[in-house]
């Protein structure tokens, strides 16, 4: 039984959640059937050599299909945006550690802009023992609100200009909450302060994390990441194989 | 049916399709995909004496048709290597090419020499790491270097011995000829083209190491004029590589002189590239009626 595997998937819809944002939806049931949340895929982008690597957003384990929330950050994303439902794309999927969810465990799930989208497959899964802070620049950008809100999950928003929701920063948003475990993704300003709040509350927090990636199933070793064991040593993990999700306490600079 | 295997340096490979080292780790992450043994070997991660931890990130950066790495030998060390994954991998039924590198010559020797007892069907001398600050590449762009390091390697390894050249010389049939003196068994070319980009807003190089070994189907040309430079002035089998991706890329690196070929960043692009390519060389020759990889090797009519 392959725990990944690299198949062409048709891609059911495509649209534009807010200015250079994407949400896609691709038929790939047997790929479907392994997927946890926080894991993500290599999608293949054809001219390019590297694949593109991208959180999974929704799991829908019913209909066999994956959904792609991804932001255009250069070339290859923005030819990927302009695939139209009935395109294959070639996706190597599940990859990756994802979140450990506990539904008994009222779970803090902090999100920053094209970081919310993982968070919303691990929202599905835990319902309304999850409450949600997600952080936009604006209005404009901000997405996911009603998807966030259809889980059952409690829903903060804040916006970097006020435009919408609580004016200012995911962190100082969260501070509000109670929860018992916080999981984060999002730019490492904000990871920082993630792992600041659980560290003041004491309980444990899972971070995921970005890095310039090649072969995606820790073949290669070039997503490295610096990480402490346990024993207080360090070493580089890799973010697609040991992550991209983290204990907090291995991540040795946020 | 057109026979696929070759025989390099006593070693013989079901087909000529290779693994390259570096893009394939010990084997483990593609085994989930695909049994190893439809390939004719693999060549492993590059080991050393002791456990490396490699370079800080960004190691990778996507380039014009390629990438540039600067890993720098993250690597558990060849010890880790024998206890660890050898004896799972000596089950896959595929060839296993250990690659060595080192920082010192010393260093090389004994890797090679504790490898001497173990299942492994090659070793892959790697004197052409671009990334690492001591050893690797040094070793590989003197004449002097690489006779003297393919020599001393020589006396104390007991197994076939292959000698990774490096493009990042003036003449690379003259590293090839050092490599052949020093009592070379076969010859593997190219590792990476240094390279670098540098990211404009920050003006900071975008691979942490500066520069990093570019590979890809854009060094496939550069390649391909290599083992075919190499191929005529050597006895040498010539196992070629170097931005492989498709299997007229294969066919073509044969016809340069190579007698097997080894697939390295393709992998990256697409994990199926190495059997793709198998079945491709496998339909073309049938097409043409070519019954053995011999008939290609060293083929192409120069003007």
């Amino acid at each position: 039984m392959k725990s990944y595997d690299s198949r062409p998937a048709r891609l059911l819809s495509a649209r534009e959640l807010a200015p250079g944002i994407f949400d896609f939806t691709l038929n790939c049931p047997e790929l479907a059937a392994k997927a946890v949340p926080g894991q993500f895929a290599q999608i293949l982008v054809p001219g390019h050599t590297l694949r593109r690597p991208i959180s999974i957003c929704g799991i829908d384990k019913a209909s066999g299909t994956l959904r792609f929330v991804f932001q255009v950050r250069g070339e290859g994303t923005e030819k990927l945006s302009r695939y139209r439902p009935g395109d294959d794309i070639d996706i190597l999927a599940p990859l990756g550690k994802g979140f450990p969810l506990d539904r008994t465990k009222r779970t803090l799930l902090m999100g920053g802009g094209i970081g919310a989208p993982p968070l919303l497959a691990a929202a599905k899964e835990l319902g309304e023992t999850a409450v949600a802070v997600l952080g936009f620049r604006n209005k404009e950008l901000a997405i996911l609100e009603e998807d966030f809100k259809n889980t059952g999950a409690k829903v903060l928003i804040a916006t970097d200009d006020g435009s919408y929701g609580y004016h200012g920063l995911v962190t100082e948003l969260a501070a509000g909450e109670d929860f018992q475990v916080l999981m984060a993704c999002g730019p490492r300003p904000m990871l920082r302060g993630a792992k600041a709040l659980a560290e003041s509350r004491g309980v444990p927090g899972y971070l995921s994390l970005e890095q310039r990636m090649a072969c995606g199933v820790g073949a290669c070793l070039g997503c490295a990441v610096a990480l402490t064991d346990g024993s207080g040593r360090e070493y580089f993990g890799h973010v697609c194989k040991d992550g991209p999700v983290f204990p907090m306490d291995m991540v040795k600079e946020v | 049916m057109a026979a696929l295997n070759v025989n390099i340096a006593g070693v013989e490979f079901k087909n000529p399709i290779i693994a390259a080292s570096g893009t394939f780790g010990f084997g483990r992450e593609y085994a989930e995909l695909y049994p190893l043994s439809e390939l004719g070997g693999i060549s492993c991660k590059g080991t050393t004496l002791y456990e490396r931890p490699g370079n800080p990130p960004p190691r990778v950066a996507e380039t014009p048709g390629g990438m540039l790495n600067a890993v720098g030998l993250q690597n558990p060390g060849v010890e880790h290597f024998i206890n660890e994954d050898l004896p799972w991998l000596e089950k896959q039924g595929t060839r296993i090419i250990a690659n060595v590198a080192g920082s010192s010559v010393e260093d090389y020797c004994r890797t090679a020499e504790l490898l001497n007892d173990t299942a492994v069907d090659m070793v892959e001398l790697n004197i052409s790491c671009p990334n690492v600050k001591e050893g690797g590449v040094q070793f590989g762009v003197t004449k002097e270097g690489v006779e003297g390091m393919t020599r001393a390697v020589r006396d104390r390894c007991k197994k076939p011995l292959m000698v990774k050249l490096s493009p990042n010389v003036t003449d690379i049939t003259e590293m090839a000829i050092a490599a052949e003196s020093g009592g070379a068994d076969a010859l593997s070319l190219i590792n990476t083209l240094t390279g670098m980009r540098i990211d404009i807003n920050s003006r900071r190089p975008i691979i942490r190491n500066n520069t990093g070994g570019l590979s890809g189907p854009a060094v496939l040309p550069v390649a391909i004029r290599m083992v075919w430079q190499v191929s005529q002035r050597v006895k040498l089998p010539v196992v070629g590589l170097g931005g492989i991706s498709t299997w007229q890329d294969a066919v073509e690196m044969l016809l340069a002189g190579a007698s097997a070929i080894q697939v390295g960043t393709a992998i990256f692009t697409d994990p199926y590239a190495p059997i793709k390519i198998r079945d491709g060389l496998l339909e073309f020759m049938d097409k043409n009626g070519v019954k053995s990889l011999s008939e290609l090797t060293g083929g192409v009519r120069p003007w």
